[in-house]
């Protein structure tokens, strides 16, 4: 049993998560404490879920992508220009009144960003570049692309029902969990219960021989870029819309690393082929934990930056073969062949 | 036995045409502006853009043997940090101030090069979180802007070297130019800087062929992580001041000049000089905005990102017309020429 | 050859791994100036008496003397400073290196603290042409063809240190004026005195090239044997521990090819390529294939038998010609539409083209078959495991269970779960490139029966071999190629070897 877990991944990352939320136990008072205001529930582990969707929507596609043995470095970009674009068209009006109908707003922005998505699956797809360098373009340029939008201003909004998504409450719950479980939920569908998963471990594992089983290998590269960046262009919605507010330089900064972190953390390895979605949002939430717990203790935020990379440094180790067949070694245990 | 010539030799041809780019673009902005075409404006490139100059020259050896690090330009930030802090909290002399900041940098990059190489970890990761780690220290210092009023470097950042007519350069440019012969003469003529384009090459065969690749791979990331440290010195001679936003985006910036200049993100092949005219050719970008002045400057960022596109859309289609034009005698995975069904 | 003491002499060497006896009491001899080859099947204890020898493992009793002194090298690089070279089949060189930084790096000669390039290159070009070979040091390694590349690793570890060669597996990329090449080299360095020792499967090779063969079986030696004294047939018995009569399958292959052929005469057509050609890749060709026919493709490296096999399937796309399929014009634009039109095909490079190792042996199987079906109308896991089941028994592939990482298995029985993924799409044809190589004779005997059980059903098989004897044993008809060009078929009598050498020899 300990080792069919073992072999599925998602027990380190469990762990993990499970160490973090006992060390608040121990440690930091009223972490668990849950209060209702509001009409809706408020307390620390409220506030992680709430802070936590931005980057798992980010990871949902991004497990996809580093499933084929890829990667999106651009998605913070991505989610930058989401923002401009939804901010533009719904447009700063003190009155609230919008330039173009959000749902229209949000819609286009969703395609823009989806869009950027399907420029990186032709880069990578069709033209054959390699991931890193097909999404470091759109990197360095979505930045500026996202500030030519804005015009390199901040953007602030006060189209009040525009606020819901990133700021509002369903069932006592934030609306913005429920778009991400939604996501979540269609994605894991989309790649179970058909052959689609199977068919993007294939493509990560082994291109070639995918290719000659006679399976269109470029348009599955070319559709997990373009979801991945459609799955930035939600987050860059619900990012806007918590802070009403779009700022082509900071909005979406270092997400993309976040992201990556959570799909690492979470089972899924960089070389591609077996892929663990709820892995990947175990890992963003043990990201969000920790920046939390860190803000808890009345720490400097900014020191949540360096644990976060004590984080990773640990967890890469106790991930890494050779560490592992080292202890082995050690504890007398042989790994069989 | 004959040898099979290849029909356009690979090596010099990517740096040739970021080298005609360079001219291209400089040649439009003599011709566009008044004022352009001077000593002056071309020694700019070195004076302004000296720090990304000395990134991009570590970095190069970095990706020449098939790695990578993000994290350059938090180590930027940090290390004008702690120099800033160090002379004005603690009025240390530069005297020490710059060996301390210099070592930090080498050790940082040693302690990633050695994750990555003793427990077999991607570079990617690791680098990644010394992004973190570096930007997170950096707030620790402090997390207001530090201006820095000590004398030396009030000197260093004012003072000018001068040249034929009224053209000069700035210490840091020249500490720059330095680094890039130091870059040129290890990559062309020392055992180290041939090890490191082996590891790029195969990295098993190079082990195999008895080259020295653990020491080399933790070098060189202990090299970029000094050419780091050494970039945030020549930085804060030209801002005079510590801020820990610094730098931010600063590794693209230095990534995308070794892609631009030649350098292949695989590994393997790559040269300085192409790194250097790629850092002009990024300076000068900045200047034609400049001058043009009614364009947003972070149309320099989409221009480099469109360029960094072109590059690898021309590597990508040179490595492809290479395999057509070479007879290969094994099976190969080969260019579908047409859509699949 | 001289007979004065061995340089090398191993006695009663003992190696285990944890439940298995690899080497038992094996005794080994080389001598200067000699060509010494290993022979055995997969698993005779081969390759682990010569990484023992090479530092890759370490013996656990008995003892290695060199030049009457004992050794035990813990490493590659421990048993090149005692003078071992060994040249491995990947070429272990850096291809964006030139050839004559590849032979010195590591030891580039200096001057004034830096590298003196003239003299580099100079000593490469000696170097090189002390094996007669001249070319420019100056280009890239990968600019050469393998061929080439594999004289300059020589050279390497020659100029490094020279008492013993190791040569494992050098010729399997090599087209056979290659081949003669390499040779020259090897008898060359033999004359002058080096001890070499040389490992292949290709038999003719080693009748060509060593001076005594060893073969060992089971971890055991079998003996040690004069190249001259020892008969080819009795070497695969003494290989195989079988006696002559044992084979199973007839080496003139007359019955079961007369089964087919006599019984099938209103065989339907299955394949018909009419001057399907790709510019630069391979001539215009056309070939017939009907039911139960077992198309054969013979002919040397690099005579362009999987350029045909993949044009055919797709991986390719001509920019000539037709292909009809049971009668229909088809568009075979990918591999896709091959799979589509009916056809199946079993790459050569089993792990870059073939075996998806961290996926199950289930889903390795089922791959292709789900292909086809598209993303939408998945196989339940249930169905996928009585299909792979099914294909696991009837082919007997080895396994512990079809949820097993693919990757464990043995190269016999990966290739048996190539075939099976092919024969799960129920295909009318099945183009198979070298299904037999690098598998075990046993594993090479069950393939080349299925290949005749698949005819006698009805299919229709384009069969890719080196050896000729497997085609002839399997084939109804051989097709020859020669320089990327089909220049003959042959059937019935004229299936025999000295008649596809005559083909070969003879045609354009």
């Amino acid at each position: 049993m300990l080792k069919a877990l073992n072999r599925s991944k998602i027990l380190w990352p469990l762990v993990a998560l499970a160490i973090l939320l006992l060390f608040n136990l121990f440690f930091t008072p009223n972490f668990f404490r849950m209060e209702i205001m509001e009409g809706h529930l408020f307390g620390n582990l409220i506030d992680i879920i709430k802070n936590a969707a931005p980057i798992m929507l980010l990871a949902i596609g991004l497990t996809l992508v580093i499933a084929t043995h890829g990667i999106d470095i651009s998605v913070g970009s991505v989610v930058a220009i989401s923002a401009g674009v939804v901010a533009m068209l719904i447009g700063g009006d003190l009155e609230g009144n919008t330039r173009f109908p959000i749902a229209f707003a949000m819609a286009v922005a969703l395609l823009v960003c989806t869009t950027a998505g399907m420029w990186n699956g032709m880069l990578v797809s069709r033209i054959g570049m390699q991931p890193i360098v097909a999404t470091l373009i759109l990197f360095v340029a979505g930045r500026g692309i996202a500030m030519v939008t804005t015009n390199a201003m901040v953007i602030w909004l006060y189209a009040e029902p525009f606020a819901y998504l990133g700021q509002g409450y369903l069932l006592g719950l934030p609306f913005s969990i429920y778009i991400v479980v939604f996501l979540l939920l269609a994605t894991f569908l989309a790649t179970r219960k058909t052959a689609l998963g199977m068919f993007i471990e294939a493509v990560g594992i082994n291109p070639t021989a995918t290719r000659f089983a006679g399976i269109n290998s470029k348009n599955i590269l070319f559709g997990v870029y373009a979801f991945s960046g459609f799955c930035a262009g939600v987050s860059g919605l619900i990012v806007c819309s918590t802070v009403m507010s779009a700022d082509g330089n900071n909005a979406g900064n270092l997400f993309e690393l976040d992201a990556i972190l959570a799909v690492v953390l979470g089972g899924t390895s960089l070389n591609g082929g077996r892929f663990f979605l709820l892995g990947s949002m175990v890992g963003a939430l043990i990201i969000q934990t920790l920046t939390t717990t860190i803000y808890a203790f009345n720490v400097p935020p900014e020191i949540s930056q360096v644990v976060k990379a004590l984080v990773v440094y640990g967890v890469s180790l106790l991930q890494s073969d050779r560490l592992q067949a080292a202890l082995a070694g050690v504890l007398g245990r042989r790994e069989a062949a | 036995m004959k040898a099979r010539r290849p029909v356009i030799n690979p090596r010099s041809l990517p740096v040739l045409i970021t080298l005609i780019l360079f001219l291209a673009m400089f040649s439009a902005g003599s011709i566009a502006f008044m004022g352009f075409f001077s000593l002056q404006n071309f020694l700019n490139l070195f004076i302004d853009n000296a720090y990304l100059l000395i990134l991009a020259i570590g970095m190069t050896f970095v990706i020449i043997s098939g790695g990578i690090d993000l994290s350059v330009g938090s180590m930027l930030a940090l290390s004008t940090m702690v120099a800033s802090s160090l002379l004005e909290k603690s009025h240390l002399s530069p005297v020490f101030v710059i060996p301390i900041v210099l070592a930090m940098g080498t050790a940082l990059g040693l302690f990633m090069g050695y994750l990555i190489h003793a427990f077999n970890l991607p570079p990617f990761i690791i680098t990644l979180a010394g992004l973190y780690l570096a930007r997170g220290l950096c707030y620790v210092v402090s997390i207001d802007t530090i201006a820095i009023t000590n004398e030396f470097w009030q000197k260093a950042a004012y003072s000018r070297i001068d040249l034929i007519g009224y053209n000069s350069l700035t210490p840091g440019a020249l500490i720059a130019i330095g680094i890039v012969l130091a870059g040129l003469y290890i990559s062309r003529f020392t055992k180290f800087g041939r090890t490191v384009y082996a590891i790029g090459g195969n990295e098993q065969s190079a082990l195999l062929m008895g080259l020295p690749v653990a020491g080399t791979k933790i070098a060189i990331y202990a090299f970029n992580g000094f050419c780091s440290a050494l970039a945030g010195i020549v930085f804060t001679f030209y801002t005079l001041s510590g801020y820990a936003l610094n730098g931010k985006g600063m590794e693209l910036d230095a990534i995308a000049a070794v892609v631009i200049g030649g350098t292949l993100l695989t590994g393997g092949a790559g040269s300085i000089l192409g790194t250097v005219v790629a850092v002009l050719v990024y300076g000068t970008i900045q200047v034609l905005i400049m001058f043009q002045g009614t364009l947003n400057s972070w149309w320099t960022r989409i221009v480099i990102g469109f360029l960094v596109f072109l590059f690898c859309f021309l590597q990508r289609l040179f490595e492809s017309g290479k395999n057509a034009l070479v007879w290969k005698e094994r099976p190969q995975e080969t260019q579908v020429s047409s859509a699949d069904l | 050859m001289s007979e004065s003491a061995p340089i090398l002499e191993i006695n009663k060497i003992n190696k285990y791994f944890p439940g298995v006896r690899a080497l038992f009491n094996v005794d080994f001899r080389l001598f200067k100036g000699e060509v010494h080859t290993i022979m055995g099947q997969n698993g005779a204890g081969k390759s682990t008496l010569v990484k023992v020898l090479t530092g890759v493992h370490k013996h656990d009793s008995g003892e290695m003397l060199l030049e009457g002194k004992s050794i035990r090298p813990d490493s590659p690089l421990a048993a090149q400073k005692l003078g071992i070279s060994t040249v491995y089949q990947e070429i272990n060189l850096c291809p964006n290196l030139s050839v004559a930084e590849n032979i010195f790096v590591g030891r580039q000669p200096m001057k004034l603290g830096r590298i003196d390039w003239k003299e580099l290159n100079h000593r490469a070009e000696e170097a090189l042409s002390r094996l007669h070979i001249s070319i420019d040091v100056t280009q890239l390694l990968s600019s050469y063809s393998i061929a080439i590349q594999q004289m300059v690793a020589i050279v390497r570890v020659l100029d490094v240190s020279s008492k013993i060669l190791v040569l494992d597996e050098p010729t399997s990329s090599l087209d056979e004026t290659e081949v003669e090449q390499l040779f020259k080299v090897i008898r060359k360095l033999r004359d002058d005195g080096l001890a070499i020792l040389f490992i292949t499967h290709f038999l003719d090779q080693t009748y060509r090239i060593s001076d005594r063969i060893t073969i060992l079986r089971n971890g055991e030696l079998v003996g040690e044997f004069k190249t001259e004294a020892l008969p080819k047939l009795e070497l695969i018995a003494k290989m195989l521990g079988k006696e002559l009569s044992e084979f199973s399958y007839d080496i003139t292959g007359g019955e079961s090819r007369k089964e087919i052929t006599g019984a099938d005469r209103e065989a339907k057509n299955l394949l018909q390529v009419k001057e399907l050609g790709l510019r630069g890749r391979i001539a215009p060709f056309s070939l017939d294939l009907d039911e139960g026919e077992v198309l054969g493709l013979a002919g040397l490296l690099g005579s362009g038998r999987t350029e045909m096999a993949r044009l055919i399937f797709g991986i390719e796309v001509a920019n000539r010609g037709e292909i009809h399929v049971r009668g229909k014009k088809k568009d075979i634009n990918a591999p896709r539409a091959a799979m589509l039109a009916g056809m199946g095909f079993c790459s050569e490079d089993r792990k870059n083209e073939g075996v998806f190792s961290e996926l199950t042996v289930r889903e390795n199987i089922i791959l292709a078959l789900q292909g086809a079906r598209g993303i939408f109308r998945y196989i339940p896991k249930k169905k996928q495991l009585e299909i792979a089941d099914e294909l696991i028994k009837s082919l007997d592939i080895k396994t512990p269970s079809a949820n097993n990482e693919a990757g464990q298995l043995s190269g016999g029985n990966q290739q048996k779960l190539m075939l099976a993924r092919w024969l799960a799409t129920n295909p009318f044809i099945l183009i198979l490139d070298e299904p037999t190589r690098g598998i075990d004779v046993g594993a090479k005997v069950e393939v080349m029966e299925l290949v005749l059980n698949l005819s006698r059903q009805g299919m229709g098989v384009i069969f890719i071999s080196s050896e000729f004897e497997e085609l002839i044993r399997c084939s109804t008809k051989i097709a020859v190629l020669k320089d990327k060009e089909k220049i003959a078929e042959l059937s019935g009598e004229e299936m025999s070897e000295s008649g596809i050498m005559h083909a070969i020899a003879g045609g354009k």
